[in-house]
């Protein structure tokens, strides 16, 4: 018996191919994601009720295509021009299964350049994710307009960029796919809340995240970075069960019940974080996840493979320096050499404006004094790192540490 | 990423407003109305609201269980007077929406931003 979960997978896993096929055939990307989304909410509509059409994508494909030229049509009488005979003839190849660089090409389209980050990840949230505007609107805590008008305008400028539906010329593809995988790890973060309660009615971003992100993935398995991010998402969402406590409070790592921890969810990020750097240019994101590994397989915190983890913080350090990682640094350098070498380091780089008060300096040094014994201290950090944060669980936590 | 754009009034404001010409009344609307629009189109709309007059608020304080209410306008040198949601990029794109409102001519235009509720691993 298929269910309306099954149809609505299915559906969202059809969504990008249809609109490949769609937009190869008829360029307009934007009316053909139109099209694209009135087929995919018929079949939402009908499926349920008349089965599951022996080919599926076929179906989508003729509904959209449908729906495309009678857009296409009413636009044109509007201009007064006559039908085009090209426009009645169906769209051919709507069964061969499509190149398998077309969801590529998709990412890549949806993460123009000319569009900001947040229209990048409205538009490959539906465009490749397959979701309604509702569903990313809710998501996000926005009105659905706002995310309607965002989506809008991003395919507006695609199209005054003169972008088609084809992969961008060869020496740009490197920037676009760093983008790509950008808003991918983007939406993953965004859902990776603290909240335990399972809102139905929302999706999980960070669900969403690693299904792109695997599709990225299986459709560039040579990249070493698409499996790293795959890999850093698996790892991170794996701790999820034991992030959040009964009532609702962020549990650190260091207190985790990591029974709770996702067994499956490890091992198959392990899987491929080992293959990754065995055979690949290594990068960002594979060094983050070795990082996420080294903790998920220690037993407990205690046995902590800290050394090895400082010297995946040295070589993230040297390949992508950035604030966050100068403070994973400082915290690994205190585990293995002492809170107060930790500290040293933390004023070292205490001046650097991205990181002169922001929170996780604070609450890095406030755990640091916690370690080295000087309570007075840490409270006091704690206190304005609580003060300084952006986010609601990490300030509920941050306070919790100062009693 | 979410900031509140916090109008403020204040006596000087509230002067200001009332000794400006119809005119000059139809500009501050205009200015508000056009910031609205921009903000809906861009996407990047999540909220708009003025506040009506203190003196029609009420302040609630619960009590042993009793619920009592003390009407407004109260002893304050400034207001809340509206308020914008907005999810913009960053900082600066807030601020440079905050610097349309005629408000801030006053200095009374506060960007602040929205606590989000994702975090990071501790």
């Amino acid at each position: 018996m298929i269910t309306a979960r099954d149809i609505e997978d299915l559906l969202r896993e059809l969504a990008p191919r249809v609109l490949a096929v769609l937009a190869r055939q008829h360029g307009d990307f934007g009316a053909c994601e139109d099209a694209v989304q009135e087929a995919l909410l018929a079949a939402a509509l009908q499926w349920p009720q008349e089965g599951v059409p022996a080919n599926p994508q076929g179906w989508l494909t003729t509904v959209a295509y449908r729906r495309r030229t009678e857009v296409q049509r009413s636009e044109l009488a509007r201009r007064r021009r006559e039908h085009t005979a090209a426009l009645l003839e169906p769209p051919t190849g709507d069964t061969t299964p499509p190149d398998r660089d077309d969801t590529l090409t998709l990412l890549m389209l949806c993460c123009h350049p000319s569009l900001t980050r947040s229209s990048q990840v409205a538009l490959t949230l539906r465009a490749v994710g397959g979701l309604t505007t509702g569903e990313i609107a809710r998501a996000f805590l926005v009105p659905e307009s706002t995310i309607g008008q965002r989506i809008t305008r991003a395919k507006a400028r695609i199209k005054a960029s003169g972008a088609e539906f084809q992969p961008p010329p060869q020496d740009q593809i490197p920037a676009r796919m760093a983008a790509v995988m950008e808003v991918l790890y983007l939406i993953f973060n965004e859902g990776y809340t603290a909240s335990s309660g399972s809102d139905l009615h929302r999706v999980e971003l960070t669900a969403e995240a690693i299904r792109l992100t695997r599709q990225l993935h299986q459709r560039l398995p040579e990249d070493g970075e698409a499996a790293g991010l795959l890999a850093l998402m698996l790892l991170t969402d794996a701790r999820r069960p034991g992030r959040t406590g009964p009532d609702g409070a962020l549990v650190p790592l260091a207190e985790q019940d990591r029974s709770r921890w996702d067994a499956k969810a490890i091992a198959e990020g392990l899987s491929l974080v080992t293959s990754t750097l065995a055979r690949h240019t290594i990068g960002p994101y594979q060094l983050q996840a070795a990082i996420a590994a080294v903790h998920d397989e220690a037993p407990s915190a205690a046995e902590t493979d800290w050394p090895q983890i400082l010297g995946l913080y040295d070589l993230l350090d040297a390949m992508a320096p950035g604030p966050m990682v100068t403070l994973g640094r400082a915290v690994a350098l205190a585990m293995v050499h002492g809170p107060q070498e930790g500290l040293r380091h933390l004023a070292e780089v205490d001046h650097d404006p991205a990181l002169a008060d922001h929170h996780r300096l604070l609450a890095v040094r406030a755990h640091l004094l916690e370690l080295a014994g000087d309570h007075q201290a840490a409270r006091e950090q704690y206190a304005l790192a609580a003060r300084r944060t952006l986010s609601t669980p990490e300030q509920r936590y941050l306070n919790s540490r100062t009693s | 990423m979410k900031y509140a754009i916090l109008i403020n009034h204040n006596k000087e404001a509230r002067d200001a407003w009332q000794s400006f010409s119809a005119a000059q009344r139809s500009e501050g609307y205009a200015a508000h109305q056009s910031l609205h629009d921009d903000l809906e189109n861009s996407g990047e709309m999540v909220a708009a609201e003025a506040l009506a007059d203190p003196s029609n608020a009420k302040r609630v304080l619960v009590s042993a269980g009793s619920v009592s209410t003390t009407d407004g306008p109260f002893d304050q040198s400034e207001h809340l007077a509206g308020i914008y949601l907005i999810d913009v990029e960053n900082v600066e794109r807030a601020v440079e929406y905050a610097a349309r409102i005629p408000e801030a001519a006053f200095g009374l235009v506060e960007v602040r931003p929205v606590l989000g509720a994702s975090g990071a691993d501790m």
